[in-house]
């Protein structure tokens, strides 16, 4: 650094032709940077406006963002004319109880990964890396018929247990364990309190940030889920927002093109997801370097 | 103390059972047992009636994965469209995905930038949607009369009925040039029932849209990525580069991306996986139309078991991309310790002779 912060006098006309450019350079990445947020955000506000446009502006105007009269149709359709306020709620229990769930089971089987040593481990540990491996899509087929076995085909259970199974959030908790130092918990150990105990009265509150990456990609992952609700439950009572939205697309319930409906649709279901978004904000952006370097 | 160290010992191995106990009954009942018995699905006969172990379901060997492979028909041409239309995506939708979000991440890689932080929440935004929102919102933009084709009428230019639209996107520039149907050669039937002319139709007009919805959903995951590692780079190796006189571009591609190789790895493998699981997006946006132009092997299984009743070749379809996308992770494995390593090992060593060789 010291030889950067005494430039030779030959040196001083090159830099100051080099900070002018860097001048430029610096506006023409703010162009590039603001062509490119415009692209990557104006879709998302063409899709609220829309959602305001009658069928008739949305065809023939499509790109502007102010409707020519504002209409609540597609909303008043929405929760007064759908199963939406149903969709909406399936989504909302279900996401609850697989967050709930994976933040219960994940930490407890990362922590005794982590720090218990017991006989089989090993097996466990390999077992955890094998269905990792195991891509969701190919589970369809093979989800349907273990469910429709068990007898809990189009029901709760069978929508919140199998997703339930995370490996990956096993593997973030037990990473996070092992780097708690022991110390902490071998005082409690000698005051005689249970495994049970120290994990849950003394690891457990220690380890409010590894547990709020588990919030985070469970909600995501649950409430975005759509495949397997598709081949775990057919009755309309049990539709999820993500497969009542697919259908109302796909126009298995509706008929016509009705744009404004679909967005308007589209827009709310991802409002949870935004508003999950914006309170770990620091900490998403951050999740995924960890997932790099772990 | 002794004694108390054994009986910990014993408290442990119980409590270490008991606390991963629910984690692998539920891994083991909705992961293990499921593939096994999707397994003996796939070489069987079941119909969907009643259970696939009863009596009247026959074990018929390899007869699924020959209908799907080697005997000549519906079955097997279906499969092999759906291969064609998954690998135009993944060939266009892999490169494009990890470009794009090494720029972006170049881009915003700037700690003193002002509206930094509000540039990576916009690439990132569209990475938090789920696949049927994005989509619902991809149908509006690409639809006839949609944002997209208004966009291209103001150059003058009439843009296609995207998702309606089954003609490949390389026999639309063949036809550019006036080649309008298949040179003789090519019309005969090719691997998997398909034609050579088919083959290189390239991806179709809608799935070519679905395509840039790939990429748009996934840079901002990827542009993470890409920026946590530029930012645990050694500025130094750069200033030293610019003090050699190096440009900013060369100093990019001669010094910033060969650093960055463990990370394109990921990027590319985590990307072979997602592409080859195509289902959410065409479940909710085309169901494999037009003309099974955007069928992908994921969705074609599911089509084939729940709308066909046709378990074992749904299943059989299933292991097949399975072990597509296992030898594709291998692969990328093998390249990753291949060439991968060679350039973290060097650079540990540059920092090692740096530190060592520094006065003090």
């Amino acid at each position: 650094m010291s030889v950067m912060t005494t430039p030779a006098p030959a040196a001083a006309a090159p830099r100051a032709r080099r900070r002018s450019r860097m001048g430029t350079g610096t506006a023409g990445l703010y162009l590039l940077l603001g062509v490119l947020a415009l692209i990557y955000i104006y879709p998302f506000l063409i899709q609220i406006a829309t959602s305001f446009k009658t069928d008739a502006d949305a065809a023939s105007t499509p790109l502007s963002l102010i409707p020519s009269s504002w209409s609540l149709l597609a909303y008043e359709r929405l929760f007064a004319h759908s199963d939406f306020p149903t969709w909406a709620m399936n989504s909302f229990i279900v996401t609850l109880v697989v967050t709930l769930g994976r933040v219960f089971f994940n930490s407890l089987a990362g922590y005794a990964l982590a720090r218990l040593d017991f006989r089989g481990r090993g097996v466990v540990f390999a077992l955890l890396v094998a269905v990792m491996a195991v891509p969701g899509v190919v589970l369809l087929i093979p989800r349907f018929l273990v469910i429709n076995t068990l007898g809990i085909y189009d029901s709760y259970a069978g929508m919140i247990l199998p997703l339930l199974a995370d490996a990956t959030g096993v593997f973030i908790m037990k990473n996070f364990f092992e780097s708690i130092p022991r110390s902490v918990e071998e005082q409690a150990q000698i005051d005689g309190a249970s495994t049970f105990r120290v994990f849950w009265s003394i690891v457990l509150p220690m380890a409010t940030p590894a547990l709020m990456t588990i919030v985070i990609l469970s909600f995501q992952g649950s409430w975005n889920e759509l495949n397997h609700f598709i081949v775990s439950t057919q009755s309309p009572s049990l539709t999820t927002l993500t497969k009542g939205v697919a259908q109302l697309a796909s126009g298995q319930l509706s008929q016509g093109s009705q744009y404004p409906l679909k967005l308007a649709a589209a827009a709310l279901m991802t409002v949870p997801v935004i508003v999950v978004f914006l309170i770990f904000q620091r900490r998403i952006m951050n999740v995924s370097a960890g997932a790099v370097k772990g | 103390m002794a004694t108390r160290r054994r009986r910990r010992a014993g408290a442990d191995a119980t409590a270490g059972w008991m606390f991963t106990l629910p984690i692998i009954i539920i891994l083991g009942v909705f992961l293990v047992v499921p593939v096994l018995m999707a397994a003996w699905v796939s070489v069987s006969d079941w119909t969907g009636r009643g259970s696939p172990f009863s009596g009247d379901v026959s074990f018929i060997g390899l007869q699924n994965y020959q209908q799907i492979l080697a005997e000549p028909g519906l079955p097997q041409r279906d499969f092999g469209v759906s291969l064609r239309n998954n690998l135009y995506y993944v060939l266009l939708v892999v490169p494009l995905q990890t470009i794009l979000s090494l720029l972006l991440a170049t881009a915003v890689n700037r700690r003193a930038m002002r509206g930094v932080g509000f540039f990576r929440t916009a690439f990132y935004f569209p990475s938090v949607t789920s696949a049927v929102a994005i989509t619902v919102l991809w149908l509006f933009l690409f639809s006839a009369t949609g944002p997209i084709n208004k966009l291209i009428s103001f150059i003058g230019l009439t843009g296609p009925n995207w998702f309606q639209d089954p003609r490949g996107v390389v026999h639309v520039i063949a036809g550019w040039f006036g080649v309008e149907s298949a040179p003789g050669a090519l019309t005969s039937p090719g691997p998997l029932g398909v034609t050579g002319w088919e083959w290189l139709a390239g991806p179709s007009v809608a799935m070519f849209a679905l395509i840039l919805m790939a990429v748009f959903t996934t840079s901002g995951t990827f542009m993470l990525l890409f920026l946590a590692a530029l930012q645990a780079l050694d500025p130094e190796v750069d200033e030293a580069a610019m003090m050699d006189g190096a440009n900013r571009f060369q100093r990019f591609t001669r010094i910033t991306v060969p650093q960055l190789r463990p990370t394109v790895f990921t990027v590319v493998t985590l990307g072979l996986i997602g592409t080859w699981q195509v289902f959410d997006q065409i479940y909710t946006g085309t169901q494999g139309g037009p003309s099974k132009t955007t069928l992908t092997p994921a969705y074609l299984s599911y089509a084939a078991a729940f709308e066909g009743q046709r378990w074992g070749q749904g299943a059989a379809i299933s292991f097949i991309l399975f072990f597509i996308i296992v030898a594709l992770t291998l692969l990328q494995r093998w390249a990753l310790k291949e060439r991968g390593g060679v350039p973290r090992r060097r650079r540990a060593a540059a920092r090692r002779t740096r530190r060592e060789g520094a006065p003090a």
